[in-house]
């Protein structure tokens, strides 16, 4: 079929594949999937950036996930004045003299002259630093954590519109990728890949322990909205009235205004990013890029720097990746460390993008919404078919009881399957590159 | 004396747990690296290869448990283990019907495979849970110390316990059989010694007359057979939960490469270094240097260089470091 006429119609097929569940589950449920759907297409452009135009193989995508939503915790949450007084200058101080350290013994490394001396004195500076920024930091997080443990124990964040919180994690992601891919992008594809998915639980390891930074399982909750709240605008007499000329609940009528106002400020993220992704895919920068990929040694032959091509590309794909995290700890409200899997975060991104079609924005954004779709509906889809299988079985059979829990687990079935199809019998995706 | 109680106390929580881990991590690895060696791609379903494995042999050792069946002071799960190992085995034989053959005839990019494997890890995954859920279950039965730490306090009038859990002496043993079984198998025999020409080099094999979907059948069903003995040991020693297990991918990759990617004796180094950086660098040091320390010297900290929750990030730098350093591994990496 011509490409011009089938992918608006795949396009056409997802988004009434929404408006169905919004009939059938009511528009509060389809919207709260398309919001999350949204962030999905975000994150999917971000794979398919570093997979799709590079090659890049990068399974740490959880990390910069949730780096972004590190950082919407530090713009958007209000400082916490007790604890910067308890322990905030040693903290600041003691992060200063590890990174001075660290800076320091990469310094040693790359300009003294190779030998026993260098060694030597690149041990000490990392020995002698560890043990100095150990000694102020432990007291500074016990100072920290000490401040009202229940109900902040952290240093809290700038008080700033959590908007700005977007970009910021999009740069916390970057500045991680640029560490990650200083070291690992001159090794192989597996050894990327490894590193990556390596980075991405050190990264989630950090967000669970360290509570003065991000409270650690005891969760952030209540990050500011860049929306009114739903019981503001029920407690509104213009609102109420407003709604009451439309003949909705106000109850109603909030949730779907604010669930509204995130899909459209997620829009806007999104389509911007569709047209900066068109834009850089089809300049010379994306050709060179889709050359690389194709063709390492023949592009390097015709004076292509790759290793940094391909450091520029994966730190752009890893804060776009960043910037869907902060959205997406903006859309929940809060950041909880303990949900973040690597089977959700990372390797449903990727069968996003195989599916939609990699080196394809389009594909990427279809994907996203559609696998997301998928995702979230394939539970109760299983749970219905499970007892419609097992509704000759007697009640109360412990087989029945174990299918019907076991139901959940179907979804993780569902993505290897879809995946492996595509694969096989569609292996470019449903909207494939030109 | 305190001397020996350092020793002790050392052996107790680093030396003994580090060399349990690192034959568990090894026994992974190993699966790993002959993938890799032979099918030439990183296979990502390897952590759930292991909790299918583990699986099944949990089921049949409930089932046995059920019949009264039992392994006298040894685990159940030892008897249940073979059938575990056939299970995996007829899984991954027909995951390779279905699912790989069709790439290797293609001769598509190795890349491609490790997304494949992708897609069999979430089915291998949702499988797992779908039968025995995503909880922790326990199996282990029979004695569980072989020498219990009071025991070896009033046989030696230490201040410093030693304890030897069963699990960990089944697991060092077994390493051991395995280990050697697999070399003898590689080197001596005549499956094995074409396994390694068609890792070394594939075109000269197939014109030598090697079948290379006989190699292929043979090296998945070592697999299987490594991947089952390597969950149910490590699911022996601590627990068994689906999720721990998609985990030790982590780990098991980073002793695969730091060892040298498809060399098995790399593999086994590999291990344990990954295994003992991961207990060195999360053990609190205080009670051993307190025994070594002069009176008055003692440390008054834990001296734990780092706390238990960032043992991935030990198997991070060790890989990184390494890489960086020394680009195939300890050992060269592929050559079987």
């Amino acid at each position: 079929m011509n490409p011009s006429l089938k992918n608006p119609i795949l396009f056409a097929i997802v988004f009434g594949m929404f408006v169905v569940t919004g009939i059938v589950n009511g528009p509060n449920v389809a919207l709260g999937i398309f919001n999350m759907g949204l962030i999905s297409a975000i994150m999917a452009l971000g794979v398919n950036m570093q997979w799709g135009y590079a090659g890049l193989f990068n399974i740490g995508v959880m990390g910069f996930v949730a780096l972004g939503g590190l950082g919407a915790v530090i713009v958007a949450m209000p400082p916490v004045g007790d604890a910067w007084a308890a322990g905030g200058g040693r903290m600041m101080l003691a992060l200063a003299v590890g990174t001075a350290t660290i800076v320091a013994a990469v310094l040693a490394w790359g300009r003294m002259v190779p030998g026993r001396t260098r060694g030597l004195i690149m041990t000490v500076l990392l020995i002698a630093g560890f043990f100095i920024f150990r000694w102020l930091f432990d007291p500074a997080v016990e100072a920290i954590e000490a401040v009202n443990p229940a109900g902040t124990g952290f240093l809290g964040g700038l008080g700033l519109p959590v908007i700005l919180s977007w970009p910021v994690g999009a740069l916390l992601a970057a500045g991680a990728a640029w560490l990650v891919g200083k070291t690992a992008l001159g090794l192989r594809s597996d050894y990327l890949a490894i590193a990556t998915l390596g980075i991405a639980e050190i990264i989630l390891a950090v967000l669970k322990n360290e509570d003065w930074l991000s409270r650690g399982v005891k969760n952030v909750v209540g990050v500011p909205r860049p929306v009114p709240y739903e019981i503001d605008l029920q407690n509104s007499t213009e609102f109420v009235t407003r709604a009451a000329s439309w003949g909705m609940d106000p109850v109603f009528a909030s949730s779907i205004t604010v669930k509204l106002a995130y899909a459209g400020l997620f829009g806007v993220v999104l389509l911007g990013l569709i047209w900066l992704s068109q834009m850089a895919l089809n300049s010379p920068w994306g050709r060179m890029m889709r050359a690389i990929r194709d063709n390492e040694v023949a592009s390097e032959a015709m004076g292509k720097d790759v290793t940094r091509r391909h450091l520029q590309i994966f730190i752009l794909g890893s804060a776009v990746c960043g910037l869907a995290g902060a959205m997406m700890t903006t859309l929940d409200g809060q950041l909880t460390p303990g949900t973040y899997q690597p089977l959700r975060f990372t390797f449903l991104i990727w069968v996003m993008v195989i599916v939609g079609g990699s080196g394809n924005n389009w594909g990427a954004v279809l994907g996203g919404f559609l696998i997301w779709f998928l995702w979230v509906q394939v539970e109760p889809i299983g749970l219905w078919l499970i007892n419609l299988i097992t509704s000759g079985l007697a009640d109360g059979s412990a087989i029945k009881a174990h299918l019907l829990n076991s139901a959940a687990h179907m979804r993780l079935l569902t993505m290897g399957v879809v995946l492996l199809l595509v694969l096989r019998f569609s292996p470019r995706g449903l909207i494939p590159e030109n | 004396m305190d001397f020996l109680n350092a020793i002790v106390a050392f052996s107790n929580f680093v030396l003994v747990p580090g060399i349990a881990y690192g034959a568990q991590l090894a026994i992974g690895a190993l699966g790993v690296t002959l993938i890799y060696g032979i099918l030439r791609f990183s296979n990502f379903a390897h952590g759930d290869t292991m909790a299918f494995g583990a699986m099944v042999t949990i089921l049949v050792t409930w089932l046995m448990q059920s019949v009264g069946i039992n392994f006298g002071p040894l685990p159940t799960a030892l008897l249940a283990l073979p059938f575990g190992i056939a299970a995996t085995a007829l899984l991954l034989l027909a995951t390779d019907k279905v699912v790989y053959q069709f790439y290797r005839k293609q001769k598509a990019a190795p890349v491609i495979l490790v997304i494949v494997s992708m897609g069999v890890m979430f089915i291998m995954n949702g499988l797992v849970r779908f039968v025995i859920g995503p909880n922790n279950q326990k199996f282990a039965d029979g004695e569980r110390f072989i020498i219990k730490a009071r025991t070896f306090k009033e046989m030696t009038g230490l201040n410093e316990g030693l304890a030897f859990k069963t699990s960990q002496c089944i697991t060092i043993v077994t390493a051991i059989v395995v280990v050697a079984l697999l070399f003898w198998f590689l080197n001596r025999t005549r499956t094995g010694k074409s396994m390694r020409a068609f890792s070394d080099n594939e075109d000269l094999a197939l014109l030598s007359g090697i079948n290379p979907e006989r190699v292929v059948m043979y090296t998945w069903m070592i697999v299987a057979a490594l991947a089952t003995i390597a969950g149910v040991l490590y699911g022996l020693d601590k627990s068994f939960k689906p999720f721990t297990y998609f985990l030790l991918l982590l780990p098991i990759f980073a002793s695969a490469i730091v060892g040298g990617l498809g060399n098995p004796l790399g593999a086994i180094a590999g291990g344990f270094v990954i295994a003992f950086s991961e207990v060195t660098v999360t053990y609190a040091f205080k009670k051993v240097l307190g025994y070594l320390a002069l009176a008055g010297w003692e440390p008054d900290t834990l001296v734990q260089l780092m706390s238990t929750d960032y043992k991935f990030a030990v198997s991070f730098a060790i890989l990184i470091i390494v890489l960086l350093f020394k680009p195939t591994g300890l050992f060269s990496g592929k050559a079987i």
